[in-house]
């Protein structure tokens, strides 16, 4: 009887999938997923192979001799020491700034008043660029921790508080009503409807703010004191060894693409159990 | 066969007592110079189905939403029992033409939101939900999420929904709209067999002549904008024998036939 129901249902639900969903994308099966994925790294990593050998130019190194320095790097602890100095300007901008940018967009989602009074500051620190204004952050806080942390909020906290702003204001009138018709209070309808539907566009932020404060964080690294990741850039530049100079920048993508992808998965794990 | 009431006024001493919405005077102007509605006095009988039907861009779904409170009148007021009301309140429930579901919710959790926004526990909002479910016919989707299921299926979760706050007066807006032709047919007939149980006002909003005299036991024709109502009619079909044979009453024909006459006067 169970079993008669589950699979009815799994029956509809698939009939329904299938009569009602647009299809945008036509539909790869999961193994040929795999599959496209490695080709299209393998065309970027054999077009840097080919270019390093041509050479495009005498401080370009192949892909393979990247790979090598990478491979030197985390094994001789290079990675490890630089990762553990970059971090913690980058721990604890995100952190301070996460709570207190999506505070600041949800605030002014709901309310006008703060709406006008911060939403040009916020237009324009997104539009401006944040390098030129490394070195006044400098001039301010000095060449310490603070100014790294500085600097990742201010690359990470207009992506978010913009992002949290449109996804309050996002929220589907008709949920609104609904909530009205039902006899939500104002909080009710805050916490119950408003939040849910803009968790979405919250946590894209974050993501992107994650992925701009590790923009900060190397610029500050490049622009104010050479510490961490930044650090090694500059020193294997200055001493002319490329291929570990780029494996330094490679392991910068793949720290914040790894980053991302975590708060992705840590997002749909908690947060949408409807997926 | 028709019972035509060509005037909205005749019998309409306020107060009356078989009247479950009353509606005096309603308009309507719309920040921009919009006039959607002008000086609508209507009485929506206990226990009936009333439609507002109209061309498009009446103001029909402007009406509806005034009764449920959702938006202001620019002048007039709505009674429901007698008394005035200013806003929403626990005898109006509401059906969404977009079904206005939390995609984020199962459907147990969509159900009892009405109850849950009351501060009803948990378990006893859920018994009433699951109670609901059954009557719409979804057992077995208690747990399943909006996106799982077809349109049709979602708005019996509007439904039941509307039904578990125990509201007197269900609001209707274009609520098989978005439904295709074929699962339309069947919620309108589950729906007439609902309220067989459940005895409820109701007003529904639609712009389908057929589905109108189909459903109804008054239809209220509003003119062009700005809406003023234009006619009253009851079809007078006899749904307690067979709902099928409704559609192929003459009855049903006439009438759908009579609103086409008198509604292509609005069109363009």
């Amino acid at each position: 009887m169970a079993d008669r129901t589950a699979a009815s249902r799994r029956g509809l639900s698939e009939e329904v999938a299938g009569a009602g969903g647009h299809q945008i994308v036509e539909r790869v099966p999961s193994d040929r997923q795999w599959l496209w994925r490695l080709i299209s790294f393998a065309v970027v990593f054999g077009g840097w192979e080919i270019a390093g050998r041509i050479p495009v130019s005498p401080s370009f190194p192949t892909f393979s001799a990247t790979i090598v320095a990478l491979g030197e790097m985390l094994l001789d602890g290079t990675l490890a020491g630089a990762y553990a100095e970059t971090v913690q300007p980058l721990i604890l901008g995100m952190l301070l700034c996460s709570v207190m940018a999506v505070l600041f967009g949800v605030g002014m989602g709901l309310s006008r008043t703060v709406e006008w009074f911060s939403l040009p500051i916020f237009i324009i620190l997104q539009a401006a660029p944040m390098a030129a204004l490394i070195p006044l952050i400098t001039f301010l806080y000095g060449i310490g921790l603070t100014a790294k942390v500085v600097a990742v909020m201010l690359m990470s906290a207009p992506i978010i508080v913009l992002n949290s702003y449109k996804g309050i204001r996002n929220t589907s009138p008709s949920l609104l009503d609904m909530s009205r018709s039902f006899m939500a209070t104002r909080r009710q309808q805050i916490v119950k409807i408003i939040l849910p539907s803009a968790s979405g566009l919250i946590f894209a932020g974050l993501r992107l703010g994650v992925a701009a404060g590790v923009t900060g964080v190397v610029l500050a690294e490049l622009l104010i004191t050479p510490t961490g990741v930044g650090d090694l850039i500059t020193y294997y530049r200055s001493v002319a060894e490329y291929p570990h100079m780029f494996a330094s920048i490679l392991s910068i993508i793949i720290f914040s693409s790894v980053a991302v992808t975590l708060l992705q998965r840590a997002e749909t794990a908690l947060f949408r159990p409807e997926t | 066969m028709l019972n035509t009431v060509l005037s909205a006024r005749n019998g309409q001493a306020s107060g009356t007592p078989e009247a479950a919405v009353q509606v005096e005077g309603i308009g309507k102007r719309y920040p921009g110079g919009v006039e959607a509605l002008k000086d609508v006095t209507l009485d929506f009988p206990a226990g009936e189905l009333t439609t507002l039907l109209g061309p498009s861009g009446c103001g029909k779904t402007t009406l509806l939403k005034i009764i449920a409170g959702l938006l202001d009148p620019s002048k007039g007021q709505i009674r429901v029992k007698g008394k005035q009301v200013h806003g929403p309140g626990p005898d109006r429930a509401f059906v969404f033409q977009d079904f206005a579901l939390m995609p984020w919710a199962t459907v147990l959790r969509n159900v009892a939101f009405g109850l849950e926004l009351r501060g009803v526990a948990k378990a006893e909002r859920e018994a009433t939900a699951r109670k609901y479910i059954t009557e719409v016919g979804l057992t077995g989707f208690e747990q399943s999420y909006p996106h799982e299921l077809s349109g049709g299926m979602r708005q019996r979760v509007g439904v039941a929904r509307a039904l578990a706050v125990d509201a007197d007066i269900l609001l209707m807006d274009e609520p098989f709209a978005s439904i295709d032709e074929q699962t339309r047919r069947k919620l309108q007939e589950d729906l007439l067999q609902l309220l067989q149980i459940e005895k409820k006002t109701v007003i529904f909003v639609t712009h389908s002549i057929e589905e109108a005299v189909y459903v109804s036991d008054q239809i209220v024709l509003l003119s062009r904008r700005p809406g003023t109502v234009s006619r009253i009619i009851r079809p007078n079909l006899d749904h307690s024998t067979d709902l099928e044979a409704a559609r192929r009453d003459k009855a049903y024909l006439d009438c759908v036939d009579e609103i086409w006459q008198t509604l292509k006067q609005y069109l363009v």
